[in-house]
Formats: structure tokens, C-alpha cells, sequence
């Protein structure tokens, strides 16, 4: 029965992303000046709230930073595994089945991390990378309160996490798998560790961009549609777009 | 005599630097640069002065400012005038070269290490290196476009920092400032000069 719900839920998103996502390219906005508000919120959010807490963060001891990112880091993974499943990519899927694994047991409930060790270093998937590998379009841009820049595709699909990811069944619908429980605290409690910890690696980052930046909200945008291109990509891609200057 | 002597030697010393160049192969070419970069931006004893026109010196010899100015400029390259463009070129460098003194003083206390090159064609070739912060943060890579054209004198015309274009970035944010401004170029070299007056 559930299963049945979960298929009728993406086929109900490959609709709606079809029929959106073909509507608008990628660098179009969808209503530009809505989101450069919100933009500008998120920014005195930031200011108040994470920025801080990333600060101190980063005064912690090395070791509780990365055992704090590692853990985080391999409840992603379970995002990852069915995305890896949808995307036929069964290479990969290997290097996350076999990440967890060893992470959640050898490396004590995931604080260590010994399957990088071993080469086993799983690329993040989500549902909105996964519609990417289809072909579906990016839709058009906007920026969503607290959660920051997406594109229709991805918001969608960010929506759509929450029924792939076991993580999200156990703790936000409260469903026990393989005796594992939890609640939404604990949902919420990861994915804000997740963005610290995000903030407090990229401090110097968001500094220096905001320092140097004449229009911070491009810049946003357009680093977040070329980390999303190469997420989607699974590669880098030194993109040459230098036409007649190559001349 | 002696004195002739002191004063040759003195401007030998003074013009030493400036006489230095980097090597034409892409690999060293960018592992001499930023290594050179790194030792005079992390040196306690250079004042903010000495630092920035150690920059502006180095970019302007190694940096194909021109040619970037161009591409962030996109399409209106092609519509606006020579004057136009010689002014935008102007004010472009002027911010170039403050947005990039800030940017390597940010990471000038990191190690550096060249990961490898992939020639890409006639005219490039991409360096990849990584990029250790001091302060134990994560490892960054980054990728130079370097434009070999002229295999004696390589140029830098992009950095690539965890697959983010920086010459693309500048690109998308020239454009959006364009688009909002009726493609009024004139806008563009006013935000471009204010940036530079804002830090001077």
C-alpha cells in the first residue's frame, strides 16, 4: 500500500516537473523581486542566527566538528542509496551501501568515518539531482524562506526527499524500520547540524563573496546553479564558454 | 665610484623582482605563482600598501584582465562602442584587481599543492590544485584555466573552486546588474567604481 503511494507521488512529480520545468530555463526568474526579499531575509537570518553559530562552531575541537560532520554526513546516505537505485547508477550504489554499512557500525554509529579509508566515498544524491539525470529542466529560480536558493525542479524534489529518505520515514512519519524510531526533533535536529556545520566550512567563503561581491544575490544564484549542474553531472565540469576570445 | 657602484647594485635589488618571471610551463607557471603569492600576502612585515601592489603587479603581468573584462561584459561586447568598451575595460581592472587583493589576503595563511594538469587544447590548459587552510577547514580545489595561446607567456583567465567558475560567477552578476539597468553599460562602470571608492 505504501509503495503504491510512494510510485503515485513520483509519478504525480515527473508530471508536474515536465509540464513546469519546461515552462521556464534555468536562469530565468520566477519572481525575482519576491525572492530578492526574501534573499535579503535570509541574509539577516544568517547574520543572527547561523553565522554565529557557525563561528562557534568552529571553535570546537576538531574531533567533535568532524564527528559531527561524519555523523550528519552518513544519515545523508540513506538519501542517497534509493537515488542511486533511480539513477541506475549501481557503481555508486555500491560505494554508499557499502559506506553506511561499515560507517554506522565500525565507525560508532557513523561519528568515524573508515570507509573513506577504504575508497568507498559516495557521491550526495537527491531527488532533484536524480530528475536532472532524466533530463528533466531546472524550471526557474527562486529563493524559499530559511532554505535558500532552489529551482522548480529541485524544490519539488526537495519535497520528494521526505518519501525516499528512510531517515525522513522514521523520525517525520514516525514509521519504525528495522526496529529504528525517532521523531521529527530528530529530523530537524540533523539537517540543522547539517547546515551548521555547511555555514562553519564555508565561513571564509560567504565572507570573502560577500566582501567582493557588487550583486550578492547573482552571485548566489549563479554558484548555486553551477554546483547543482555538476551535482546533477556527478563531475566538474570546466565549462568553455570563451567563444571568440579564444581568438 | 664606490657610490655608482652602491647605486647600480641598489636599483639591480629594487628591479630584481620585477625582472622575475614565471616559468612558461602551465604547471610551474601557477605553482611558482601562488606560491610567490602566498609567502609575500602571509609576510607580517609587508604593509597593506606593499601587499596590494605586489597584486596589482602580478595580476597585471599573469592575468588576462583583458580578455576577462570581455567575457563578463557577454553579448553587449559586441554592441557597445570602443569608447564604451575602453571605459568599462578601465573601471573593470580598477575593480578586478581590489576584489583580488581582498579575495588572496583572505587565503594567504593556506598550504598549496599542484594535483596535476589536463591540457585541454592548443589554447588551454586547466592546472588542478588544493588548497589546505591553515585554521584546519576543509581542503579546497582549484582548478586554473591558464590560456596558452602564446606558449612563452601563459595567462590565467579563470579559477574553477570546487567546480564554481569565478569568471562565470562575475559573468551572471554583470548580467543581472545589465538586465535590471536597460543593458546600460554606463550602470555597470558606475557599480564597478563604486565598489572601488567604497574600498579603498
Amino acid at each position: 500500500m505504501r509503495i503504491n503511494k510512494i510510485l503515485k507521488f513520483i509519478f504525480t512529480l515527473i508530471v508536474l516537473t515536465t509540464l513546469f520545468a519546461n515552462y521556464a530555463k534555468s536562469t530565468e526568474e520566477c519572481f525575482e523581486n519576491t525572492s530578492r526579499a526574501i534573499f535579503k531575509f535570509n541574509m539577516t537570518l544568517d547574520e543572527i542566527i547561523l553565522e554565529p553559530l557557525a563561528k562557534g562552531y568552529n571553535k570546537l575541537p576538531a574531533p567533535v566538528k568532524t564527528g559531527a560532520s561524519n555523523f550528519t554526513s552518513n544519515l545523508g546516505t540513506l538519501l542517497t542509496i534509493p537515488n542511486n537505485i533511480l539513477q541506475g547508477n549501481f557503481k555508486q550504489l555500491g560505494h554508499s551501501v557499502g559506506s553506511f554499512a561499515i560507517n554506522s557500525t565500525v565507525g560508532i554509529l557513523g561519528f568515524l568515518n573508515p570507509a573513506e579509508k577504504i575508497g568507498l566515498k559516495p557521491n550526495k544524491e537527491d531527488v532533484g539531482q536524480t530528475l536532472g539525470s532524466y533530463g528533466f529542466g531546472a524550471g526557474c529560480y527562486y529563493v524559499l524562506p530559511v532554505l535558500g536558493p532552489t529551482t522548480l525542479r529541485d524544490s519539488l524534489g526537495l519535497l520528494a526527499d521526505t518519501f525516499v529518505d528512510p531517515f525522513a520515514h522514521v523520525t517525520i512519519r514516525e514509521n519504525e524500520i528495522f526496529g529504528a524510531s525517532g521523531n521529527k526533533l530528530d529530523y530537524y535536529s540533523v539537517k540543522g547540524t547539517g547546515a551548521v556545520n555547511f555555514r562553519a566550512d564555508n565561513d571564509k567563503n560567504f565572507e570573502s563573496l560577500e566582501k567582493n561581491s557588487i550583486d550578492l544575490y547573482s552571485s548566489f544564484k549563479s554558484i548555486y546553479l553551477q554546483d547543482r549542474k555538476n551535482k546533477i553531472m556527478n563531475s566538474i565540469e570546466t565549462q568553455d564558454d570563451w567563444g571568440s576570445l579564444d581568438n | 665610484m664606490q657610490k655608482i657602484s652602491v647605486c647600480l647594485i641598489s636599483f639591480l635589488f629594487i628591479f630584481q623582482s620585477s625582472l622575475f618571471a614565471y616559468s612558461s610551463n602551465p604547471k610551474s607557471f601557477i605553482d611558482e605563482l601562488v606560491k610567490d603569492a602566498i609567502t609575500k600576502l602571509s609576510d607580517k612585515n609587508l604593509t597593506k600598501e606593499q601587499k596590494a601592489s605586489f597584486v596589482e603587479k602580478v595580476a597585471t603581468e599573469n592575468v588576462d584582465i583583458n580578455a576577462l573584462g570581455l567575457y563578463t561584459l557577454g553579448e553587449l561586447r559586441k554592441s557597445s562602442s570602443q569608447d564604451e568598451i575602453s571605459k568599462y575595460q578601465k573601471s573593470f581592472t580598477r575593480y578586478f584587481l581590489k576584489s583580488l587583493t581582498s579575495r588572496l589576503t583572505d587565503y594567504s595563511e593556506s598550504e598549496f599543492e599542484i594535483l596535476g594538469e589536463d591540457k585541454k587544447s592548443v589554447n588551454y590548459t586547466i592546472i588542478n590544485s588544493k588548497i589546505s587552510p591553515s585554521d584546519g577547514g576543509p581542503e579546497i580545489k582549484v582548478d586554473w584555466r591558464v590560456y596558452t595561446k602564446n606558449p612563452e607567456k601563459p595567462l590565467i583567465r579563470d579559477l574553477i573552486v570546487e567546480g564554481l567558475s569565478l569568471a562565470r560567477t562575475q559573468k551572471e552578476e554583470f548580467s543581472s546588474i545589465l538586465n535590471s539597468n536597460n543593458n546600460d553599460i554606463q550602470e555597470l562602470i558606475i557599480q564597478l567604481d563604486l565598489f572601488v571608492s567604497k574600498n579603498q
